[in-house]
């Protein structure tokens, strides 16, 4: 790839040493624009799926079917007034929508969306997600501490709370993945679940399934855990003193971690980018017709795309299915239910696991 | 520096809530003291919406003041009317037509429901659930839309006169509030299965905001929220205003005083109601229009079924002007058992076209007294909640 795009500068006569500095940069430039269009989309989603729950209509007004309402809504944000208050922390309340965001903008690129489509295929990429998704956290609790209002740093303090009930269970439930594939590597735990739907980590991991959904729901801060901006008590929470693009930010930050924790959740127990049938359809269906090796490997290189994006937006109906439904837990109840409930789940499902693993593979 | 850090540690967070906040339910401030997020200690501010609403009675005649009783509470304005014409019907005592009496039944009993299904959804916003706040303002819509078609408004009706009520049904009414009673309880079933038993409902309501009874009784406590502390308080039963007496109903009672006591005795009391509106639509009497005018008991008629049917024959006397209309000299106090508990409306006239004086008792000025009681010592979290619970009405308090 780093051939072509060489030699395409190279036509239009410029230095080689650009190619070598923005081959770099393509990546993020993609995987920035593939977060805003998500995002986007799944705001949309969201809004049309509560309105179909909660008998409305939902936004129908911009664009055929209200389509185009979420683009007016970044428009607008894009144009509204940067308020800060006097006595802010200048410093720390820009920051903080940064530290907030650019975290999730970094595990989009370590997530395997498809076979050949990873920006950063490193070993231990497992880890990294959960170090960089805890990193969110860091920037809500400096966002409602550097608002200089109390319910943004109720809210904040909240998040702070929350993150450490909820890290220890979900990356415990994470830990028996890494037990059965023996792998950190994001494309090799999918590739160690190929084989069709009952290879999937989903069947010897059940239980650690739920906690890492449940847990995910935790770490974006969504009903029924949606604390650190409880609108009925805190007001809008560590947000509330933000306005224009750095409400944004937190806005966008907020959604993208919910659809890369989609992402996740399907990568590690669902099979990520893997059909759910012994082999790719289209190698099932096409086989006898298409002979050609190209494109068949681009067919199935969609394939895989399409079935993430389906195993994702399963979850995320899920998600926003469940937030039509249940009123908010309170601080001291979720971290009961976090600490009492679902980390010892989270051990059972890992010993069970290792059983498993240890009852096929022997030592 | 020692000292400094220790003054910082234990320094008590003291936070505005309101009167602009998302959820206090109008233009409540509460000053409040946290420690940590534990409340310590609550003051709460009222005087938004102060209107003088007792005041500017004393410069109106009778008349012209009973549209405004309306706004004292604008969820269940059926009523505040009704209090004050049972006020001045008792000192003038003017005999009230059983069909209008009937009329006033369904009509405040379909207001409760109405009032009952507005708490439900706001309630349940407090806790965090978006979604039921939308399912009951669809149903809400229902009882609106009969109320507009019988009194022309949604809201404030004006729709109680001294004396009656000032429209009988229009055709075809009577039907289609019968089913609307069938239709209702199925509703209200749908909100059951999935709020009653919600383990996250359970959590955050059930011995959260423990009201007692004895608290409850010093406040001055009325309606549903006394009702679920165990305190079997129910004007309807024991006053017998109006034609209670001739329907067949229960007083919802609980006896934990939580929360979540409040939310059964509430969704309860919608289903008695509906009971009540069930019973009273089909045995309201018939009669012409003209019965719901204005009658006074001494018309020298000596028809002995004059007492309110005397106009099946004939009319009555004619229709009260009202500016003429005068009350005797006296005083007055009516109660009855509004959505939110007991409202007493004390009048007194002193023979000219005003009144001399009304006072209104208001049941969400004692709720919004008991608050501070009822959440010291609970998180932060369950500060909405719990006033939710109470099912508090701001203008009532202001009056």
């Amino acid at each position: 790839m780093y051939d072509l795009y060489a030699k395409i500068l190279n036509i239009l006569r410029l230095p080689e040493i650009i190619a070598q500095l923005t081959w770099a940069v393509i990546p993020f430039a993609c995987i920035a624009a593939l977060m805003v269009f998500v995002v986007i989309f799944l705001v949309l989603m969201e809004r049309k799926f509560l309105a179909w729950l909660t008998v409305r209509k939902g936004p129908n007004r911009v664009g055929p079917n209200g389509f185009l309402q979420t683009f007016a809504d970044a428009i607008k944000l894009l144009f509204k007034e940067d308020i800060m208050s006097e006595e802010t922390n200048k410093l720390l309340f820009t920051i903080a929508p940064v530290i907030a965001f650019a975290p999730v903008m970094i595990i989009y690129g370590l997530m395997p969306f498809t076979e050949h489509l990873i920006a950063i295929n490193i070993a231990v990429g497992l880890f990294l997600v959960f170090a960089l998704s805890s990193l969110t956290t860091v920037g809500i609790v400096l966002a409602g501490w550097s608002s200089n209002n109390k319910y943004s740093l109720l809210g904040g303090m909240r998040s702070a709370a929350q993150a450490i009930s909820y890290e220890i269970p979900l990356v415990i439930a994470v830990l028996s993945i890494a037990v059965i594939a023996g792998s950190l590597n994001l494309k090799e735990i999918v590739t160690a679940q190929s084989g069709g739907l009952f290879s999937w980590n989903i069947f010897p991991a059940f239980i650690g399934f739920i906690v890492l959904f449940i847990c995910s729901i935790a770490e974006v801060n969504r009903v029924p855990f949606d604390l650190p901006e409880a609108e009925s008590e805190l007001v809008s929470g560590y947000n509330t003193e933000y306005s224009g693009m750095k409400f944004a930010l937190f806005f966008l930050a907020e959604y993208a971690a919910l659809f890369i924790m989609s992402v996740l959740i399907s990568t590690l127990f669902l099979g990520g980018y893997l059909p759910p049938f012994n082999d790719y359809l289209s190698i099932i269906l096409l086989d006898n017709i298409i002979k050609n090796q190209a494109i068949m490997d681009i067919l199935i290189h969609l394939e895989q795309g399409f079935w993430l994006v389906a195993k994702t937006y399963t979850l995320l109906f899920l998600i926003i299915w469940i937030r039509g439904t249940l009123p908010r837990l309170r601080a001291d109840q979720l971290m009961g239910f976090s600490w009492k409930f679902l980390l010892p789940l989270a051990f059972i499902n890992l010993i069970l696991t290792s059983i498993i693993k240890l009852a096929i593979q022997g030592y | 520096m020692n000292k400094l850090i220790e003054n910082s540690i234990k320094k008590d967070m003291l936070i505005n809530v309101g009167p602009q906040h998302p959820s206090t339910h109008g233009v409540l401030r509460l000053i409040l003291t946290l420690e940590g997020e534990i409340i310590k200690d609550t003051k709460p501010v009222i005087g938004y919406l102060h209107r003088g609403k007792e005041k500017l009675a004393e410069s109106r005649t009778y008349f012209q003041y009973l549209p405004m009783v309306d706004r004292v509470d604008y969820l269940s304005g059926f009523f505040y009317q009704a209090a004050l014409c049972y006020a001045a019907e008792s000192i003038g005592e003017i005999k009230v037509p059983k069909r209008a009496e009937y009329i006033r039944l369904i009509t405040m009993e379909f207001n409760r429901i109405a009032s009952h299904l507005l708490w439900l959804g706001s309630f349940l916003l407090d806790l965090g659930a978006t979604s039921p706040l939308f399912y009951v303002f669809r149903e809400r819509e229902k009882i609106i839309t009969l109320f507009e078609e019988l009194t022309g408004q949604r809201m404030m009706y004006n729709f109680y006169t001294y004396g009656g009520v000032k429209k009988d049904f229009p055709e075809g009414w009577i039907a289609k509030a019968i089913d609307l009673c069938k239709e209702m309880p199925k509703l209200f079933d749908e909100y059951e299965a999935i709020i009653t038993k919600n383990p996250i409902v359970l959590e955050r309501t059930q011995k959260t905001g423990i009201l007692s009874k004895e608290l409850g009784l010093n406040y001055g406590i009325t309606g549903p929220n006394i009702r679920a502390s165990g305190v079997n308080l129910d004007l309807r039963k024991s006053n017998t205003y109006s034609v209670y007496n001739e329907t067949d109903f229960k007083t919802c009672l609980a006896q934990s005083g939580d929360s979540y006591a409040r939310y059964i005795v509430r969704v309860q009391e919608m289903r008695e109601s509906l009971k009540i509106v069930e019973q009273a639509l089909k045995q309201i009497p018939g009669g012409t229009p003209e019965k719901l005018k204005v009658k006074k008991v001494n018309c020298n008629c000596n028809r002995e079924e004059c007492e309110y049917c005397g106009f099946d024959s004939k009319l009555a006397e004619k229709k009260i002007n009202p500016m003429t209309f005068k009350l005797p000299i006296g005083e007055a106090t009516a109660m009855i058992e509004s959505a939110r508990g007991i409202i007493a409306c004390y009048l007194v006239s002193d023979g000219t076209a005003k009144p001399y004086r009304i006072k209104w008792r208001t049941p969400s000025f004692s709720a919004v007294q008991i608050l501070p009681e009822l959440i010291k010592n609970s998180p932060y979290s369950d500060l909405m909640p719990i006033f939710g619970s109470l099912d508090v009405v701001l203008p009532e308090v202001d009056r």
